[in-house]
C-alpha cells in the first residue's frame, strides 16, 4: 500500500511543472569520464557490471545558502508553503525561517533535511537532475590517486569513523578534504545524498511494511549481508541503509544532494 | 460487548492453542503461555517504568494480563566509555545497555520507537521475546525524526535480549544499540532483596585502551572480533568505586545479566562467590551451585546468590585479560559483620627455609 503511494506520488511528481531555471553561477559540474565498475550492491545474488556514461557531476554537495536562494526564487518549495505530499513536517526543519538557515557558515555548509521532491526540483531548476545510483556510486570510489579505492580497508574505516564522528552535530563544512580524481569533492564523508533511483536500487524497503522476501532484506539484521558483495564495507551499508528507509517525501538531518547533467544535455 | 467477549475468548483459545503447540516439553509452573494467563488484556493500559541501568523495574504483583506500552527512543549520543574517553555511542534512551523492560507473561506488549531529530541513522529494534518477523525490526524501522510502534503478546517467559538490527547491525550493536526485558513468569520469580541489570559488550577502537579523547568504531577491529574495551553497562567503571554496587550480608541479590556483544561470550563470574540459582539462557531451567555461567552475545542469564560473609566482590567476565586489561569488572560491596564461622583469614608470615641442602662434603662422609 505504501509501495503504490510513493509509486503514485513519483508519477505526479513527474507531471508537476517544475520551475523555471535558477541561477546556475554559483554551481560547478565537473566531467566525469565514463567507464565500466562493478557495483557494491548485489542484484538478488548476482554481481552487477554496470557501463557509466560520460556525465557532468557538481563538484560540491548543494549548499545551504545555494539552496536559500532557490527558494527565494521558488517560494512554493518554501517550509509552509509546499505540499505536504512533497516534504514531511521535518523539512528544513532546523532553518530560523523558511528561507534563512541561520547559518553563519551556510555558503559552505551542505544543505540537508531536504526531501526527494525538494532536491530533484532544484536540479531541475539547474536543468540537471539527481543522479542515479551507479553514477553516484562510481564517482565516490574514486580516491585523491585512483578510480576505484573502494577495496582500501584504511580508506574505508577512516569512511566510516567520519561518518560516526559526525553524531548529534549539524553536518561539517564543504571543502576540508581533497578533490578525488575527478576533481569532486566530498562524496563520501559529509552526508549522505539523494539518488535519483533510490526507490528502484533498493528494491521493497520502500514497500509495504511486514512484506517478506528476497527484496526486504535489508529491513533485517542478518539478511542485509546478503544485498552487498562486500558485507564488510560498513560505511557504504550505512549509507545504503540511511537512505533506503527514506520515503521521497521524507527528509533527514543528514542527507543532502547534489546534481548531475547527462553529457550531451544543456549545458 | 459481546465482540470484547469474543475476542477474549479466541485470544484465549488461540493461546490454548498455542500452549499445547509450542511447548513439546512440559514447563515449571508460570512460565508458559495458558488460557488462565494468556487471556485478552485486562484493565488500563500500563506504561512502563524506565529506569537507567542497573536498575530493575519493580517487581509484578499483577497477578492478570494487561497491556503494556513501552516508550524507547533511538539517540545517537557521545558518551564516556572510560575516564577521559568519549566514543560515539548509539543507544535506547540516552544509555548504554537501554532501560531493563519487565512485563508478564500473556502481556500485550506496544512497543513505541522514536528516532531522535538529531540522530543521522535509521534505527529498529529487535526483541527477543518476540514471535514475529525480525523480533520487530522489520515493522520498527523508524529515520530520524519519525516514530513507530508495533505490539506483540509475550508468550514465553524468560529474560530476553533486544537490540537495534539496522543494517549494519554489528555497527549498531557495536556502538552500545541493546538492551534487556524481562517475561516474568505467571506468579513471579522468587522475591529476593535486591536485583541489579548488568549487560555486557565490547568496543572497538583505533587508540589503545585508556587512550584518551574521542574514539571513532574501529571497523578493522570489529571485523577481526578484537575489541579494545569488554565493559558491563557502557563504560569502564560503570560498576566500580563510587558506582558500586551496594547490599548487606543476610540479603539474597539477583543479577539480570544480559550479553549484548556483539562478538564475545561472556564467561559471567563473582569473584568469592557461588551462585544458589541461576536461570541459564534466561530460560526456565533452573540450576544451583554454579561458578561461572556462559552467555553467549544476544543471550542472558538470571542469577541469584545469597551473600552470607561481607566484602568486596568482583563481578567479572572471567575471560581473564578482558577483566585485567579491557574492563570487565564491577563489584558489590557487601556490609556487615565478620563471619568467621564461613570465612576467615589465618596466617600470613614468612616460613623457614627448608634444612640446609645437602654439601658435596657431607654427602661425601
Ligand atoms: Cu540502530
Amino acid at each position: 500500500m505504501l509501495r503504490t503511494l510513493t509509486g503514485l506520488l513519483m508519477l505526479l511528481a513527474a507531471l508537476v511543472p517544475w520551475p523555471a531555471r535558477a541561477d546556475a553561477a554559483a554551481a560547478r559540474f565537473v566531467t566525469v569520464p565514463g567507464g565500466h565498475f562493478v557495483s557494491s550492491l548485489l542484484d538478488g545474488t548476482r554481481t552487477v557490471t554496470v557501463r557509466v556514461a560520460p556525465f557532468a557531476m557538481m563538484e560540491k554537495p548543494v549548499t545551504e545558502a545555494q539552496f536559500a536562494a532557490f527558494l527565494r526564487a521558488h517560494p512554493e518549495w518554501q517550509r509552509g508553503r509546499i505540499a505536504p505530499l512533497f516534504a514531511g513536517p521535518n523539512y528544513l526543519a532546523g532553518w530560523l525561517t523558511p528561507t534563512d538557515p541561520g547559518d553563519a557558515q551556510a555558503a559552505r555548509r551542505p544543505v540537508t533535511a531536504v526531501s526527494w521532491f525538494t532536491a530533484r526540483a532544484y536540479c531541475d531548476s539547474l536543468h540537471a537532475e539527481l543522479p542515479s545510483w551507479y553514477q553516484w556510486e562510481y564517482a565516490a570510489a574514486a580516491s585523491s590517486s585512483s578510480r576505484d579505492a573502494r577495496a582500501g580497508m584504511i580508506r574505508r574505516n577512516a569512511i566510516l569513523a567520519a561518518l560516526m564522528r559526525a553524531t548529534g552535530q549539524r553536518p561539517g563544512l564543504i571543502g576540508q578534504r581533497p578533490a578525488n580524481v575527478y576533481g569532486l569533492r566530498d562524496l563520501n564523508r559529509l552526508i549522505w545524498e539523494w539518488v535519483s533511483d533510490y526507490g528502484a536500487m533498493f528494491p521493497d524497503v520502500n514497500g509495504d511494511v511486514g512484506s517478506a522476501g528476497s527484496g526486504s532484506v535489508l529491513r533485517l539484521c542478518g539478511g542485509a549481508a546478503l544485498a552487498f558483495r562486500d558485507p564488510s564495507d560498513y560505511a557504504l551499508a550505512e549509507r545504503v541503509a540511511a537512505l533506503s528507509m527514506l520515503a521521497p517525501a521524507d527528509s533527514s538531518p543528514f542527507v543532502g544532494f547534489r546534481c548531475v547533467r547527462n553529457l550531451g544535455d544543456a549545458p | 460487548m459481546k465482540r470484547i467477549l469474543a475476542t477474549a475468548i479466541a485470544l484465549a483459545l488461540g493461546c490454548a492453542a498455542l500452549a499445547s503447540n509450542v511447548h513439546a516439553s512440559p514447563l515449571p509452573a508460570g512460565w508458559a503461555c495458558t488460557p488462565a494467563t494468556c487471556g485478552a488484556p485486562e484493565g488500563k493500559p500500563i506504561v512502563e517504568q524506565l529506569l537507567p541501568p542497573p536498575q530493575v523495574p519493580a517487581r509484578i504483583t499483577r497477578r492478570y494480563p494487561a497491556k503494556v506500552i513501552v516508550n524507547l527512543e533511538a539517540r545517537e549520543v557521545v558518551g564516556t566509555l572510560a575516564d577521559g574517553v568519549k566514543y560515539d555511542f548509539y543507544t535506547f534512551n540516552g544509555t548504554v545497555p537501554g532501560p531493563m523492560i519487565r512485563v508478564r507473561v500473556g502481556d500485550t506488549v506496544e512497543i513505541r520507537l522514536k528516532n531522535a531529530h538529531s540522530d543521522h541513522m535509521p534505527h529498529n529494534i529487535d526483541l527477543h521475546a518476540v514471535m514475529g518477523t525480525g523480533g520487530g525490526a522489520a515493522d520498527s524501522i523508524v529515520i530520524p525524526g519519525h516514530e513507530g510502534a508495533f505490539e506483540f503478546k509475550a508468550l514465553h517467559a524468560g529474560f530476553f535480549v533486544y537490540h537495534c538490527a539496522m543494517a549494519p547491525a554489528a555497527v549498531h550493536i557495536a556502538n552500545g544499540m541493546y538492551g534487556a526485558i524481562m517475561v516474568e513468569p505467571a506468579d513471579g520469580l522468587p522475591r529476593v532483596d535486591k536485583e541489579f541489570y548488568v549487560m555486557q559488550g565490547e568496543f572497538y577502537t583505533p587508540g589503545a585502551y585508556m587512550q584518551p579523547g574521542l574514539q571513532p568504531l574501529d571497523m578493522k577491529k570489529l571485523l577481526d572480533e578484537q575489541p579494545t574495551y569488554v565493559v558491563f553497562n557502557g563504560r569502564v567503571g560503570s560498576l566500580t568505586g563510587d558506582h558500586a554496587l551496594r547490599a548487606r550480608e543476610g540479603q539474597t541479590v539477583r543479577f539480570f545479566f544480559a550479553n549484548g556483544g556483539p562478538n564475545l561470550t561472556s564467561s559471567f563470574h563473582m569473584i568469592g562467590g557461588i551462585w544458589n540459582t541461576v536461570w541459564p539462557w534466561g530460560g526456565s531451567n533452573e540450576d544451583h551451585n554454579v561458578q561461572t555461567i556462559s552467555v553467549p552475545p544476544g543471550g542472558t542469564v538470571i542469577a541469584d546468590m545469597k551473600l552470607v560473609v561481607p566484602g568486596t566482590f568482583m563481578l567479572v567476565d572471567h575471560a581473564a585479560v578482558r577483566m585485567f586489561n579491557k574492563g570487565a569488572l564491577g563489584q558489590l560491596v557487601v556490609s556487615g559483620p565478620e563471619q568467621p564461622m564461613l570465612y576467615r583469614a589465618l596466617w600470613n608470615r614468612p616460613f623457614p627455609p627448608a634444612s640446609a641442602m645437602p654439601t658435596a662434603a657431607t654427602s661425601a662422609h
